[in-house]
């Protein structure tokens, strides 16, 4: 007989309790085993975000607690909606999220496409190129800052080394116009490897008799490649890009940690700016509103999206 | 695949894809292999122009991410006893001597310490939520999974606004206990959506026997399901872990002192003019190394646990 604590707890049980635990109906046990993670999540996500939607009806100031707390309306919403800063914040997001999803995506997809050539080592090399992906951001983004300095700088040796330009005369985070793309090639570093991943796996999905028929048919490579790989990896690629989406709207810890949003405010993606507003200037209520304003953006275009992933997905 | 297949790559093609790859894969490992090697510097070939790829190895980032130090005059550094030990002699070379310990000590400590204790907690939770998502007929399933994931979407910053009041008159904030219950929230709907598709795969005949000779759907469970989902548990617990081990947005607003994780403090070790890079280096190496070693034991589930278990190989 084996003694694990369980059949320790069993072999105590009086009798009659014992029939009424055995007696538990399948629902009883689904509801106890996920009662807890569902008390948690409302405990530490719903509970609040509704307190968060409670108080971006409001002027509260969460480091004035003892000032008197008015309802003000929407006029929190208003005030963001018609806020050029923000606008601007947006846009330097737009421009993140744009540039960062069509580099890792042209950059993924062609690295899925060669190591799908199942060239000797293949795996080994995969595993390498993944390595980034899982890294601490916050750390290595702080690392990178000392990549770009000029001079002494790692990243702007190398761009002088090929181009011959002097490494001293340009400043990646420094500078106005090269820090929006400072943040692109340190994210497109880290997450190529994702997409990647995900379009090897849609590769490797696609049967080897499918490229056969076409090769008997006398289908040329390019339109093998048009109409046979992409339209079968299209939605591995969609569901890459959703999460890259999602994920680099959210984005904080790398950015936070490269640029801090400067110079100026050109890198300030809107998670930056909202910690600005609620945890710098403490406008609790105001940076709730925005909380809400960014959640709803989301929210809604990941669901439009996923209603496009599924019309792919059918086809 | 047969050496015949029409489909299989050319040898020519075989060796420019496998070259382009190499190549890549090395530029990518660069600013990793600089952070390794930035860390045995001395702080003058840190910041040399061009940068330095061949150095005389140096142990004074890692005494300068461990030590706290304090500048002596000359005198005062002619009239003390000689060094005790190898780190004092280096600290010594620069005119300094070792005041203290510095807190990187327990930076770590505490990654670690909340780093298990979520990932335990989310995948003891996970396991009991997955395998009854998977098991039986629960009202509204979809809607209930639905809404497990959908709290992965808020951006962090967005709920550290309540979550930083509820903290507060609760006396949570900066505790270990408050970022591990935080920690666990976040990592749970990972949780059960990878534990739902593990325990999906196993056969439902197991418990089904198990069942019929006697065991109760507790014993089936504990004694069926938990050793044939074993690696799943394992590579989900894995994948918790990297997350909270990462995790810098709540820490960085939530923590400050006795509960601060290691990745908000890194960016903070500083030295004479600026940030100390051959420690901060250092700090980097010993944090991302244990990373490095788990996501190479997960190659295999890797796509699975970043893809919250929607792609399997």
């Amino acid at each position: 007989m084996s003694d694990t604590p369980i059949d320790r707890v069993a072999k105590a049980t009086p009798p009659v309790l014992a029939r009424k635990i055995r007696g538990f109906s399948d629902r009883a046990i689904a509801w106890v085993f996920i009662a807890p993670t569902i008390f948690l999540l409302l405990a530490v996500n719903i509970f609040p975000l509704i307190w968060t939607i409670n108080l971006s009806f409001t002027n509260f100031r969460a480091n004035r607690p003892n000032r008197e707390v008015d309802y003000i309306g929407l006029r929190n919403y208003e005030r963001i909606l018609t806020d050029g800063d923000i606008w601007l914040t947006m846009q330097a997001t737009a421009h993140f999220l744009f540039w960062t999803i069509f580099f890792q995506v042209l950059i993924g997809f062609t690295l899925a496409w060669l190591i799908n050539r199942k060239f000797k080592g293949n795996d080994l090399w995969t595993t390498i190129i993944v390595l980034p992906m899982m890294l601490s951001p916050a750390v290595v983004g702080n690392f990178w800052t000392f990549l770009y300095q000029p001079q002494i700088g790692l990243f702007n040796y190398g761009v002088s080394f090929f181009t011959g330009i002097d490494p001293s005369s340009f400043q990646m985070i420094g500078d106005v116009a090269l820090a929006p793309w400072s943040i692109v090639i340190v994210d497109t570093w880290m997450w190529t490897p994702f997409v990647m991943l995900i379009c090897l796996a849609g590769l490797r999905s696609i049967p080897d008799y499918i490229y056969e028929a076409a090769e008997i048919d006398r289908a040329s490579k390019w339109r093998q490649f048009w109409t046979i790989t992409v339209p079968m990896v299209l939605p591995f690629l969609m569901l890459a890009v959703l999460f890259r989406g999602i994920e680099n709207f959210k984005m904080f810890d790398l950015v936070v940690q490269l640029t801090g949003g400067g110079p100026g405010s050109v890198t300030e993606l809107t998670s930056i700016n909202l910690k600005r507003e609620a945890f710098e200037k403490w406008r609790t209520g105001y940076a709730s509103a925005y909380a809400i304003i960014l959640f709803v953006t989301v929210f809604g275009l990941a669901s439009i999206y996923v209603k496009a992933l599924n019309k792919v997905k059918e086809r | 695949m047969s050496s015949f297949s029409i489909t299989e790559p050319s040898r020519t093609q075989k060796w420019v894809a496998g070259a382009l790859v190499v190549g890549y894969a090395l530029i990518t490992l660069l600013p990793l292999i600089w952070i390794l090697t930035t860390g045995f510097k001395s702080p003058v070939d840190a910041i040399s122009y061009p940068p330095k790829v061949f150095f005389e190895p140096s142990l004074e980032g890692y005494v300068n991410l461990f030590t706290t130090r304090t500048r002596v005059s000359p005198e005062q550094l002619q009239a003390l006893p000689p060094p005790a030990s190898w780190y004092e002699e280096i600290v010594r070379n620069r005119d300094m001597v070792i005041a203290g310990p510095s807190r990187y000590g327990e930076r770590f400590l505490n990654s670690v310490i909340i780093g298990f204790g979520s990932t335990f907690l989310s995948v003891f939770l996970g396991t009991l939520a997955a395998y009854a998502f998977s098991r039986f007929k629960v009202p509204l399933k979809d809607d209930l999974l639905f809404f497990i994931l959908s709290t992965r979407m808020m951006p962090p910053i967005a709920v550290a606004i309540p979550i930083f009041l509820m903290f507060r008159s609760l006396g949570l904030s900066d505790t270990h206990l408050g970022m591990i219950l935080l920690y666990t929230a976040v990592n749970i709907s990972l949780s059960v959506w990878l534990l739902k598709g593990f325990i999906d795969e196993i056969p439902r005949e197991y418990e089904e026997a198990a069942l019929i000779d006697g065991y109760t759907r507790f014993q089936a469970f504990y004694k069926v399901v938990l050793p044939q989902a074993a690696t799943g548990i394992a590579s989900t617990a894995i994948f918790c872990l990297i997350f909270s081990w990462n995790e810098y947005a709540f820490a960085v607003l939530l923590t400050s002192g006795t509960a601060q994780t290691a990745p908000p403090f890194i960016p903070t070790i500083i030295g004479v003019g600026g940030q100390d890079w051959p420690a901060v280096a250092a700090g980097a190496t010993l944090f991302l190394v244990p990373v490095l070693v788990f996501t190479i034991l997960l190659r295999k589930h890797l796509l699975r646990g970043i893809t919250f278990g929607a792609v399997r190989k």
